[in-house]
């Protein structure tokens, strides 16, 4: 049985069909890299999976249960934790107390979430700044912060939104070894990225989208040689911007 | 931890002695006053400061309080009974929070805000027009059970002792850290497994419990209510706000300090130009709103924050 299944998840918002038909499964103790061009619906699926937005058609399947239109609290709790593309720190809480807050997701106790929380700040390894407050932090430490934040839920399945986005080339080093400590630990992960570069590294397979419909599916090197992925990065030749004249 | 609960059981002991020395009633009201005060800005600071879930209503909460204790009397108890009030107007304050918060936390943005100050005008009307139940607008009078203040100091300081208790240990418990998760960023929140409606509604019903306690002490200690004092927006809702925000919002002490200089100020200026009194704690509150927003407490906390970070070394970052 797959970890997390979607069969034939589609969102729409009004006129836009922000997903469309969307159905893959994700087996454990797999890294599933999710690429597509801007605006291709990746995080929205992440919102669909994760409980934000209910689907209007199709289902969500995690660890064998129903979890499509289950709210977000009730998703963390069965072991299915995400980060966000635009971090959100709780600013005014140090980053031990961020971490702590979700670490009561799995204990009652304080000094039981402290423990989860100084391992989680460790394990992403920012455990210099855990005295800091969070709204402090520069842009590096707060994606780092989202990771410890999601860990100390202690999920089964991980959706990681754009950890690499902004960081310098040493940052996204180090962050390409804790997602594989991650990985390592027994936690599967589903990641959204842009950089070529991480998501040929560390996935074992990628799922390519635009205009919320699968358009490829493989290994990193299937996609990459994949004509229609290339299309839709790079354009069609012969394509002309709207308005450019195209009459002949 | 230890050292500091041990402080402050002296502070307590210390305070409750007062009476012994002070033999002045009018010294005496004043601090009955302040601990009163200091309970409804500490239940409001939860909700509103803790929490971040503004109330502009919290009056409803005080009124109901008032009114239950008032109504005992009313149907034949002796005052002596009434004082169970304290208790019951506290549950009864809950209870109606249960209802509105289970219907506006739903929601986020303004909602509840609004909601609860629509409901105790709502409640102020009702407390006019059910003459059978509340005397309308001519209120409720009885003769206090004590003659002595400083019973009612006792009371009034155990109670504003235990609310302050009961915050300390909910803020350093996972309640706490929902509360504070839920103020910070609720998308956040609900993605680290905290089922914020709920959490929100469990913030109010604290918030309105003491709220009501603190209605029931406010019928049981003046004798007299009516509608327009205890379901008042300016003298009990905003001035709760006020309260919290002149101390610091969303610190342990400064509901205290706030609610004792409200008393001072109020006071002070009273006896020098009478009704005057009230602008210049207005222009107090607009001082401190613009230059220190934190509130004084809150203020303090920050400077002394900021002295301890940088002390502290910057941690390394990975070179670019």
């Amino acid at each position: 049985m797959s970890l997390l299944e979607l069969k034939g998840i589609s969102k729409r918002f009004g006129g836009l069909m922000a997903v469309g038909n969307m159905s893959f499964a994700l087996e454990k103790g797999e890294i599933l890299g999710l690429i597509g061009p801007n605006g291709a619906g990746k995080t929205t699926i992440f919102n669909l999976i994760n409980g934000y937005f209910s689907p209007t058609a199709g289902s969500i399947f995690f660890d064998g249960k129903r979890i499509d239109g289950a709210k977000p609290h009730v998703v963390c709790r069965l072991g299915l934790a995400r980060t966000f593309q635009v971090v959100k720190p709780l600013a005014r809480l140090t980053v031990l107390e961020n971490v702590m807050a979700s670490a009561f997701c799995r204990t009652d106790h304080r000094e039981e979430a402290r423990k989860i929380a100084l391992e989680a700040t460790a394990f992403a390894e920012m455990e210099d700044w855990s005295d800091r407050t969070a709204g402090s932090l520069p842009l590096g430490m707060r994606k780092r912060l989202e990771m410890a934040r999601a860990l100390a839920t202690k999920p089964q399945l991980l959706l990681l939104d754009e950890n690499f986005a902004g960081l310098n080339p040493s940052e996204v080093e180090k962050t390409i070894e804790i997602v594989k400590k991650i990985h390592a630990s027994g936690i599967t992960i589903l990641i959204i990225e842009h950089n070529m570069r991480v998501i040929m590294a560390i996935s074992h397979r990628l799922l390519c989208i635009n205009y919320g419909e699968k358009i490829a599916e493989g290994t990193p090197r299937e996609v990459a040689e994949n004509q229609q992925v290339i299309d839709a990065y790079l354009g069609v030749a012969g394509d002309r911007p709207p308005g450019g004249g195209a009459h002949a | 931890m230890m050292k500091k609960t041990l402080v402050g059981g002296v502070c307590l002991a210390a305070l409750a002695l007062l009476p012994l020395v002070v033999r002045n009633p009018y010294v005496l009201h004043l601090l009955i006053m302040s601990c009163l005060w200091i309970l409804l800005g500490q239940s409001w600071n939860l909700l509103g400061g803790y929490t971040g879930q503004v109330s502009f209503g919290h009056a409803a909460f005080f009124g109901v309080g008032a009114y239950t204790s008032a109504i005992l009397v009313k149907s034949g108890f002796s005052p002596a009974v009434a004082w169970s009030g304290l208790l019951l107007g506290g549950i009864v304050a809950a209870l109606l929070a249960s209802v509105i918060g289970w219907i506006c936390f739903r929601l986020r943005g303004p909602y509840f805000a609004l909601s609860v100050l629509a409901l105790s005008e709502v409640l102020r009307l009702v407390a006019v027009n059910w003459k059978q139940l509340t005397n309308g607008a001519e209120g409720i009078l009885y003769i206090p059970a004590f003659t002595s203040k400083a019973y009612y100091y006792w009371i009034i300081l155990a109670l504003a002792a235990l609310c302050f208790g009961v915050i300390r240990v909910v803020m350093r418990s996972k309640l706490g850290f929902y509360f504070l998760s839920i103020r910070e960023d609720q998308d956040c929140a609900e993605s680290l497994g905290v089922d914020t409606t709920k959490y929100k509604l469990y913030s109010l019903l604290i918030s309105a419990f003491f709220t009501g306690v603190a209605g029931s002490f406010y019928m049981n200690y003046l004798g007299f209510i009516d509608p327009g004092i205890v379901f008042s927006v300016h003298d009990i809702s905003v001035m709760m706000i006020l309260v919290t925000m002149l101390g610091g919002v969303a610190t342990m002490w400064g509901p205290a300090v706030g609610a004792v200089l409200y008393i001072l100020v109020s006071e002070l200026f009273r006896v020098w130009v009478r009704s005057g009194h009230l602008i210049f704690f207005g222009v107090l509150i607009i001082v401190i709103i613009i230059f220190f927003p934190q509130g004084i407490v809150g203020t303090i906390n920050q400077w002394r924050a900021g002295r301890r970070q940088r002390r502290a070394p910057v941690p390394r970052q990975e070179a670019a």
